[in-house]
């Protein structure tokens, strides 16, 4: 690597800082990606200017590959399907580094302390290659979102963990190039990201594509070590240090520790109070009336919402009541959607201002005060069990306080209990009036009212 | 010595991590998770190495292909992030 390189090296990292910085508010965060990008483009530049290239045909047939990949997905992706997108992409990133730690051992110069740095690369690596290829899998359906346990489980993954402490032993005292333990170590490292993954459930997936963003940074970091080059380690560090950020914010929204949701499903459901009280139904007409009168509304929007299309409506409907001179705003728990901020995309992309999104512990102090709560596809983060009822497999979990508003309107489909299988209480309650039906077409109708 | 300086950069790093990252506030944390993809696709700086330099067959092969699988992350994770905060509006801005 010459001097020149090194230095564009540290122009990116600055770069890069100011980029995630200036991701810190949403009216600098768009010019802050594309500081990112530049630093990413000057690194890449630079690197091809470099003497340690030497030739290119290979080099751009890679760029131009991926270039025409990564344009695709970005170009084609819905907003609903972004947690899966996010996954794939850390996948990518495992993979990446995998391949550039495996690469390493062509090194002529290969020690103790380059082997030891290849086999966390390819162990991290792989891990978060076929551990974000499951999430990806269980994200879309294509592989069953329960969490899958089996008999031994417990066995097989100790079992894995000592062939790896076993082939990483030998692994280092080869002298470089492909060996058959280097090989069993990837082998196995992709099957420890596969058994740590299926176990855990689809609801739990926002926390586990939050880790593996950050095991793909950790894999970044550890190739750095590997190749000695301090942009790697630079870059890998701040997405690792962003994923365990997200992980801990999701772990507390869900009241759960990560070892908890790493290694067992969903507790299972105790025996609950029984729930008291009967649901009143409301039409779209009454529920109008309510909404026409009110002063202040908040919205609860849940993944629901995004699944029945019904985010334009609701903007629709946002619009005619402020028009009404109501004032509206959006309540956001921070697990609401499939990943860290999913719902504020999804709400964003029905043109929905993002000063009107408001975060949970600002609402729920001031909840006394609104006139009307709306809940659309939202269930869990709702359920007033997290915070009454010590049996509830969700206490603790800090919930919107929706039933401190003078009226609350659920869009609900059917009685159905919500992700984690737990009642509802909430839809009992005396202030609660349940409006059956299609999201998206309940909201219609209540635009249909207020025109 | 050079694995000490590495080592101290790293430190360092994750320190400036922590620091950058709790400030992001929560509406921001998709457009924030694609963008931490894409600045974990620097892993091309490392491939490219492998691809182009002057390395045996098979070393070039592995990078080419991560060269491949981190330019998806560059390219894919800077222009959704992008296309997403594109979305993002203040009220009255339309």
């Amino acid at each position: 690597m010459g001097m020149i390189t090194n230095y564009s090296y540290v122009v990116a990292s600055i770069l890069f800082i100011l980029g995630l910085k200036m991701l810190g508010s949403a009216e600098t965060a768009r010019k802050g990606n594309m500081l990112s990008a530049a630093g990413m483009l000057i690194a890449v530049v630079f690197t091809l200017l470099d003497q340690g290239i030497v030739s290119y045909f290979w080099v751009f047939v890679g760029l131009l590959i991926g270039a025409g990949v990564g344009y695709y997905f970005a170009k084609t992706v819905e907003m609903t399907g972004m947690p899966e997108l996010v996954a794939l992409f850390n996948g990518f990133g495992g993979i990446a580094s995998l391949l550039v730690g495996w690469a390493a051992v062509y090194e002529p110069n290969a020690n103790t302390f380059l082997m030891s740095t290849v086999f966390l690369t390819v162990l991290v690596g792989g891990i978060t290659f076929s551990g974000s290829l499951v999430a990806w899998g269980k994200l879309n359906g294509k592989i069953d979102g329960k969490p899958m346990v089996f008999d031994l489980q417990r066995a097989v993954n100790i079992a894995v963990l000592v062939a790896i402490a076993v082939c990483g032993l030998f692994f280092l005292n080869t002298d470089g190039g492909t060996s058959i333990w280097l090989l069993a170590l990837i082998l196995l490292a992709l099957a420890l990201g596969v058994l740590a993954v299926i176990p855990i459930g689809g609801a739990d997936m926002p926390v586990v594509i939050s880790l593996l963003n950050s095991y793909s940074g950790v894999a970044a970091c550890a190739a750095g070590f590997a190749i000695g080059n301090n942009a790697l380690i630079v870059a890998g560090s701040l997405v690792g240090a962003s994923g365990i950020i997200l992980t801990q914010i999701m772990c507390k929204a869900m009241n759960r520790s990560l070892s908890n949701v790493l290694f067992s499903g969903f507790g299972e459901v105790k025996q609950q109070k029984a729930i008291e009280g009967e649901v009143k139904p409301v039409s779209a007409e009454d529920a109008y009336y309510i909404l026409e009168a009110s002063d202040s509304v908040v919205i609860v929007p849940g993944y629901g919402m995004a699944v029945a299309q019904a985010q334009h409506a609701v903007k629709e409907l946002t619009e005619l009541m402020e028009e009404n001179g109501t004032e509206v705003s959006f309540a956001i728990h921070p697990v609401a959607g499939r990943m860290p901020g999913h719902m504020n995309v999804l709400l964003a992309e029905a043109d929905v201002p993002y000063d009107q999104l408001v975060e949970m512990d600002e609402i729920n102090p001031r909840m006394e005060t609104v006139d009307t709560v709306i809940v659309i596809g939202a269930n869990d983060v709702v359920n007033p069990s997290a915070t009454n009822d010590e049996d509830s497999p969700i206490y603790g979990m800090p919930v919107i306080e929706v039933t401190k508003a003078t009226t609350v309107i659920v869009l609900k489909r059917s009685m159905a209990s919500g992700f984690s299988g737990v009642d509802n209480p909430l839809f009992f309650e005396e202030n609660a009036r349940m409006l059956f039906g299609d999201a998206k077409e309940s909201v219609g109708q209540l635009v249909r009212e207020f025109v | 010595m050079e694995t000490v300086l590495l080592t101290i950069v790293l430190v360092l790093s994750i320190f400036l991590g922590f620091e950058l990252i709790s400030k992001v506030p929560s509406i921001l944390h998709t457009p924030l998770m694609s963008g931490a993809n894409a600045i974990s696709g620097i892993t091309v700086v490392g491939a490219l190495y492998s691809a182009g330099g002057d390395n045996p067959f098979m070393a070039t092969l592995l990078g080419v292909l991560a060269v491949a699988f981190a330019t998806i992350n560059v390219v894919g994770g800077y222009m959704v992030t992008d296309r997403m905060l594109s979305m993002f509006k203040k009220k009255g801005s339309k």
